[in-house]
């Protein structure tokens, strides 16, 4: 239904589902890193002052290692996330799903000079609008993919109370999924707009009208949700 | 099996199982294996039979981690790194040697042409270089100064830092760029030949050729060997996008990515080699000239033999 989840076949004859990371939390988290190498660097060239001109050799050096290596390091043992991705919860995998190890990790931190130019990673951006999985550059030639983490589930989650009703016809996962999620924003919709995406699926809702339908559709979210 | 009951019978090994991911020993780590295919067929079953959506996403969630733990860490990497340096970065290197070669052109051509031209039109310098470039360059290489390539007042320290800052974003950048169609590392290739050569062909010639040469003596095998190596990565890359051959772009691009970064590893401990010689070596004059070069000679020799001989006695993996 969404079109922004890979599914990832395994070994074990199964298939995992990965939810991809767009431009906008990973731009975010590139820019906690950033601050956060700034920091590094200036922590550095304070402490380095002391030693008059040989520090600024320090700071260089610092400035190298944070901005190729730190990136990659923390990629590669910190399953796949710099502190700004573990701060917006995503995290970089292989395309196969697997954690991603250094020779992935190296080859697409250091192909971010590529996509950083001509400024800003405009190649970045661009490449990462140009095909399904988000991509930059970096990530076309290292085979990763940049996802949210699996986390902990939202108890926050909401579901108005219905009495439940089953539905008329056998659901599969994603129709189930779409029914619950529409139940979950219901709230933060306008009743319009909710009402009008009530009366779409007509195998469940027939020919009722649209406030009718929504409090159907309310009702199966309850059935599914297990309220039975 | 209704959902109610499939839950009630496999919950408490759930349990355990997200227990043993939270680094809590809820069981032998020998079982994990045989855990973890049971929970795939958990997941698998769960989806068939059409359970709640919240359900197979718990079990989603957890046989991705579990994924996680079982497949990551497959091999020893202190092994590997020792090999690749004694065997299998050479190796690449001339398995790789089409390219290589065509970076050296590309780097080496018009670093050697300007070189030979401005010993016979030294006027030409003006048209590559800046006068405030030119200045500098008599400041630094001026035969009076204690050391050489740098101000009296930088350190060694400094100066090592600012060429690992420096010259191995350029090897990178030069790697990088090769993902444009391969035109971004012959473009680096070319620029960094024509800048090096006019520098050393300008100060041949205005009679800095002793302070000159023998500064760059040094590091110049390891410095220019890596950036040439830098160059033919990245041409791997820009390769793969021009001529993917039978595979799809992206396919070849991943394929051609892994040979080009382990280049890269080598290319990179060259730049460190380079940066320390260049910072603690080069600028000193109370070595001989004669000495400097002939370091240098055998420093050309032992790398370029280094690349050409080593690992050819072990068996191909």
């Amino acid at each position: 239904m969404l079109d922004t989840t890979r599914r990832v076949a395994t070994p074990e004859g199964i298939e995992l589902t990965l939810r991809l990371a767009g431009p906008v939390p990973r731009a975010l988290a590139w820019s906690v890193d950033l601050a956060l190498r700034a920091a590094v660097v200036l922590v550095v060239m304070t402490l380095a002052s002391q030693l008059g001109r040989a520090g600024w050799g320090v700071v260089l050096l610092a400035a190298f290692f944070v901005e190729w290596l730190l990136p990659a390091w923390f990629e590669a043992q910190m399953r796949g996330q710099t502190p700004g991705k573990r701060l917006f919860g995503i995290a970089v995998l292989n395309d196969d799903g697997t954690p991603l190890r250094w020779p992935g990790a190296l080859t697409r931190n250091l192909l971010r000079a590529v996509d950083f130019l001509p400024f800003l990673y405009a190649f970045g951006l661009v490449a990462m609008l140009l095909n399904r999985d988000f991509k930059r550059l970096g990530d076309l030639a290292a085979g990763t993919v940049v996802v949210y983490q699996s986390g902990a589930v939202d108890s926050s989650r909401k579901i108005p109370e219905a009495a439940p009703v089953p539905p008329p016809v056998e659901l599969d996962l994603e129709e189930q999924r779409a029914v619950l999620e529409l139940a979950e924003r219901s709230s933060g919709l306008t009743r319009e707009r909710v009402e009008e995406l009530a009366a779409l699926p007509t195998p469940l809702v027939g020919g009722l009208d649209g406030a009718h339908a929504a409090a159907r559709l309310l009702g199966m979210a309850n059935y599914l949700a297990g309220r039975q | 099996m209704k959902q109610a009951p499939f839950e009630l019978a496999h919950a408490g090994e759930w349990d355990e199982f997200e227990a043993f991911l939270d680094q809590k020993p809820s069981f032998d780590p020998a079982e994990m294996p045989a855990r973890f295919r049971r929970l795939c067929q958990h997941l698998a079953l769960a989806a068939e039979r059409r359970y709640s959506a919240d359900l197979v996403d718990r079990l989603n969630r957890l046989a991705l981690r579990g994924h996680h733990a079982l497949y990551s860490h497959r091999r020893r990497e202190s092994q590997q790194v020792l090999d690749f340096m004694a065997a299998g970065f050479p190796r690449l290197v001339r398995l790789e040697w089409r390219l290589v070669t065509a970076a050296a052109v590309l780097f080496f051509g018009p670093l050697l042409a300007l070189i030979a031209l401005l010993q016979h039109f030294p006027d030409f310098a003006h048209y590559l270089l800046a006068p405030e470039q030119i200045a500098s360059f008599h400041q630094m290489y001026d035969p009076a100064n204690r050391r050489i390539g740098m101000r009296e007042a930088d350190t060694h320290v400094m100066m090592f830092g600012f060429y690992i800052w420096n010259n191995v974003r350029i090897g990178f950048q030069t790697f990088a760029g090769g993902m444009l169609a391969g035109v971004g590392s012959a473009w680096f290739l070319g620029a960094n030949g024509v800048i090096i050569g006019a520098v050393a062909g300008y100060l041949t010639h205005a009679g800095f050729g002793e302070t000159f040469w023998s500064f760059v003596a040094g590091h110049s095998a390891p410095e220019l060997i890596a950036i040439v190596l830098s160059g033919a990565a990245g041409l791997r890359l820009g390769l793969a996008v021009i001529a993917p051959g039978n595979m799809s772009r992206k396919a070849a691009l991943v394929a051609a990515a892994r040979p080009a970064v382990r280049i890269m590893y080598g290319a990179a401990l060259l730049f460190l080699a380079a940066a320390l010689v260049e910072a603690f070596w080069s600028p000193l004059t109370e070595v001989p000239f004669g000495t400097k070069i002939a370091v240098g000679i055998v420093l050309w020799a032992l790398i370029l033999a280094y690349l050409i001989l080593a690992g050819r006695a072990r068996a191909a993996r």
